[in-house]
């Protein structure tokens, strides 16, 4: 565990003083302490392109008031500097008459464990495995054009001081490995994606040659892209793959659903609470808990345990997502669902791992079910905007389906569809879920927080696709 | 306070004297302090306010052709130490890239100019706050809106750049931001929209009132929207989505994307890839330019780049690694484009949208669609309906395709350039794109 206060001229009775002092009246706050290892080493053109090391040690001092938030941060941890930010948090909220609300639930549960990943692993061993990545790669073929292949580990050590001293603290490990190629064929450039992740060492995802597979998932999908043809536009049906594909939970219902955007009523969601918003069949939740998964904490970044949400129960709509504050001002209670990237930024209520549950149905049957349409299998990447309910995802490995079968492979393309109605075109649900393979990030208002999705194979009756071919 | 130069300087040529010591054959290091203060608004009430104070360091070493990294934002000495024998260790065992070095000496910036980045007036945040009042309440008049925020950020930053070639130079620079965000409802719908303004001095700021007042405006002629069928379209890009056709065109043809030949325009220099009349400049030397620099991120001296020439590509963005690596010269981008912009064009906003009997008019795009790989282009969009050259009615829930090798060559702007971001464009409209919609 990190002593935040070694080497500093701050003791730590003295920080409690200050936090007490200035949180004193306040309805919450805290002091946040952080302290985050990371390191990237990429691949990249056959050479070792990238060998960096981040080391980050900061503070975030918050102070609520009514729905009033005030917040300061800095990387000096000193009398001075927690002193001068507590001037800032007073100067903010000239006058408060609230009531500290010292509650904060415990749990003893923990979904990780305390190690640092950087450090289990020697910098050999992780070029060793890079160079590896791209003689596998390159002996696939001529084809092979371009291999990019990255380690992304971090450590990230936090500690929350409350008023009265009541400290809360987390150590957080995260792994990334990731392999990009492009491949080239007739003059035609066609780029492969793929990913392994999560909060455990670098040897649990890459362990007996493991890592050749995510080699071979890249490479099948830039292969797939290099024989497919442009896809169609306009709204047909389309099946959606287990696993990644959930970007469509996440972008569609998950930031809709998030206790911010609610209590402003800016949501699409706002007034619904209580409603059917999905189809039969279609329960979703949002879970924090499960063990070593990407999106998972054992405490949120206000200390509250995570939990398993349920957001949407057989297509009605159950819970939003809460952090501290929204909780407050919706008189609710958190979700353990407040978080933030780092002790530069505020919290907001944030997705952790969301799912949508398996249902009874096979992707057989859904293909089947379709006349003209399109079998999406990966995405890129997604957004919504919140307040119309409009979101899109790109698919990047994807094929049309004609009466029933499978077809040629399309190109990328953008799907757009409505939030709140989209859940209701869903006209069946399969029996096989799976989680995503742990590389997700999500981003709001400027910050990015590691997530995780998961689904079974969904059909959706009415979607735009958004290719070139009329 | 931010910290000033020569708190900056002894920290640089500390580390690029510990590197040297502990055996680093080149080094370069970036010190930088940034201090800003935010206040946020909401409904015509303080919501948020926030002060960060960020002090980041990072160090790059080499050992011959070896080279590492390592960044922090812990600048005591015993973490320094710590650190860079850490960054050495590691430089010793990353394998040899025969491109890596420090730039050319010669292409060093040398005579500073003082580019007008600095504006040292500071505004309290309750000054911020009447300015957030005005604004919001020019936001809020019509009764069709039902949310606003606001925000206002005043930020002062400081860096020094330093190498062992004995390059080491820094400036201070100010930005003042102003946002508004509107949501309107009416019976069918509920939409929002923004606007901003972005400035080095705080003078140069645009007028709460007139902000709020065009937020909420553009946010209130997006209510009910509708959807049109799928179609072969004129597309006019408004000028915040224009300028993102510009910042891929910079993505590929960056150095980094043509060495690795993962861009559509490897290979493209001196070939035609717009249209006869584009011409796209990047200059650093703007006075007061929100990309305005005296040197890129390596120190390298940034001449004005006349990028495209009557439709043709002149220049990749190069810095000193890829540069090397494709036998070029860097011209001082490593980090990206400065003030990047299209020429005017010859023709008026208004013959413009009169220029096609019926065409879309796009004010927001959403996704990640655009593929610099393949040049191939599909993103989300929203936003209005042209016939004869009056605003139809809004539409939403459509996607917009083509592919940029296309699209450049289809591109006519109008002449209504303005400096309102680093990268601009003139209103833009692009012929023969793919709507999909119903």
């Amino acid at each position: 565990m990190v002593n935040f206060f070694k080497d500093t001229d701050l003791a730590r009775s003295e920080a409690d003083n200050i936090i007490s002092d200035t949180l004193r009246n306040c309805d919450d706050g805290e002091l946040y302490l952080e302290n985050s290892k990371s390191e990237s080493i990429v691949l990249d053109d056959n050479k070792i392109k990238d060998s960096s090391y981040n080391s980050d040690l900061g503070f975030g001092f918050r102070a609520i008031s009514d729905e009033v938030v005030a917040y300061s941060h800095s990387n000096e941890i000193s009398k001075n500097s927690l002193k001068q930010s507590s001037e800032n948090l007073k100067s903010t909220l000239k006058s408060v008459k609230g009531t500290y609300n010292h509650e904060i639930p415990k749990s003893n549960k923990k979904y990780y464990d305390n190690i640092n990943p950087i450090e289990q692993k020697s910098l050999n061993e992780k070029i060793k495995i890079l160079n590896d990545v791209n003689d596998y790669l390159r002996s696939k073929g001529d084809k092979v054009k371009q291999v990019t292949a990255n380690f992304l580990g971090e450590q990230k050590s936090v500690e929350i001081i409350r008023s009265g001293g009541e400290t809360l603290s987390d150590v957080r490990p995260l792994v990334r490995f990731n392999v990009s190629v492009m491949v080239e064929k007739d003059g035609r450039k066609e780029t492969g994606v793929y990913g392994v992740g999560g909060r455990q060492s670098y040897d649990t995802y890459l362990k007996d040659e493991n890592w050749k597979s995510v080699c071979d998932e890249a490479l099948r999908i830039a292969s797939v892209n290099l024989e497919s043809k442009p896809a169609p536009a306009g709204e047909m049906k389309v099946v959606l793959g287990p696993g990644w594909p959930a970007i469509l939970i996440h972008e569609a219902v998950g930031h809709g659903l998030e206790g911010d955007f609610n209590r402003k009523k800016t949501s699409a969601f706002h007034n619904l609470m209580g409603q059917k918003v999905a189809s039969e069949g279609v329960t979703i939740i949002d879970d924090g808990t499960i063990d070593n998964r990407r999106g998972s904490l054992t405490i949120d970044d206000e200390g509250t345990p995570t939990e398993k949400t349920v957001l949407i129960e057989n297509g009605i709509l159950k819970n939003f997502m809460q952090d501290r504050l929204n909780a407050r001002l919706m008189k609710t209670r958190s979700t353990g669902s407040g978080r933030r990237e780092n002790y530069r930024h505020i919290v907001l209520p944030r997705m952790r791992n969301t799912m949508m549950l398996s249902g009874k149905q096979t992707q057989e049957e859904m293909i089947k079910a379709v006349d003209k349409g399109i079998f999406a299998v990966s995405f890129g990447g997604g957004q919504v905007d919140i307040t119309s309910g409009k979101f899109v995802f790109n698919c990047t490995e994807a094929y049309e389906i004609i009466n029933g079968k499978i077809g040629s492979p399309i190109k990328g393309a953008t799907l757009i569809g409505d939030g709140p109605s989209i859940l209701k075109e869903v006209s069946m649900v399969g029996n096989d879920m799976m989680m995503d393979p742990g590389i997700g990030t999500c981003g709001k208002a400027g910050q990015g927080v590691p997530v995780g999705v998961a689904q079974p194979s969904i059909l959706i009756d009415k979607m735009t696709v958004g290719g070139t071919k009329l | 306070m931010i910290k000033d130069q020569e708190f900056l300087e002894k920290k640089a040529s500390y580390c690029l004297g510990l590197a040297k010591k502990l055996g680093a054959t080149d080094s370069s290091v970036i010190v930088k302090n940034s201090i800003s203060e935010t206040v946020n608004f909401r409904n015509k009430k303080l919501d948020e306010s926030n002060r960060s104070d960020d002090l980041g360091i990072s160090i790059t070493t080499y050992i011959g052709k070896k080279k590492s990294s390592i960044s922090s934002s812990n600048l005591l000495k015993d973490n320094l130490n710590i650190l860079i024998e850490k960054c050495i260790e590691t430089t010793k065992n990353t394998p040899e890239d025969e491109f890596n070095s420090l730039p050319d000496r010669d292409l060093l910036a040398k005579d500073v100019k003082d580019l007008d980045l600095y504006d040292d007036s500071h505004i309290a945040n309750d000054q911020k706050i009447d300015y957030l009042k005005k604004l919001e309440a020019a936001a809020s008049s019509d009764k069709k809106i039902v949310n606003t925020e606001s925000s206002f950020t005043e930020n002062k930053s400081n860096f020094v750049l330093a190498n062992s070639e004995g390059f080491c130079d820094g400036y201070k620079t100010s930005s003042f931001t102003a946002s508004s965000v509107t949501v309107a409802k009416d019976e069918k719908s509920m939409e929002r929209d923004y606007d901003y303004s972005s400035k080095c001095f705080l003078k140069d700021l645009d007028d709460a009132e007139e902000l709020g007042n065009l937020a909420a405006n553009q946010t209130i002629r997006k209510l009910s929207p509708k959807k049109i069928g799928s179609e072969k379209i004129s597309i006019i890009f408004d000028k915040r989505i224009a300028k993102g056709v510009l910042s891929t065109f910079a993505s590929a043809i960056s150095s980094s994307a043509i060495s690795r030949g993962t861009s559509f325009l490897k290979d493209k220099v001196n070939q035609k890839i717009f249209s006869d009349k584009i011409n796209v400049f990047d200059k650093p030397d703007m006075l007061k330019g929100l990309g305005s620099r005296n040197f890129d991120s390596e120190g390298v001296k940034t001449d004005i780049l006349k990028l495209v020439d009557q439709g043709i590509l002149k220049h990749y963005l190069i810095d000193t690694y890829n540069g090397k690596k494709l036998n070029l010269k860097s011209n001082g981008r490593c980090g990206g484009t400065s003030n990047l912009y299209f020429e005017n064009g010859n023709i008026s906003f208004k013959d413009l949208l009169n220029s096609n009997s019926k065409s879309l008019y796009i004010t927001e795009t959403i996704g990640h669609g655009s593929n610099i790989v393949t040049g191939d282009y599909s993103v989300g969009a929203t936003g209005f309906l042209i016939e004869n050259g009056e605003f139809k009615y809004p539409i939403n829930e459509i996607t917009i395709a083509g592919n940029f090798k296309d699209m450049f060559q289809n591109i006519t702007l109008a002449n209504d350039l303005e400096f309102k971001y680093a990268t601009n464009s003139p209103t833009m409209l692009i012929e023969g794109m793919v709507v999909a919609g119903k």
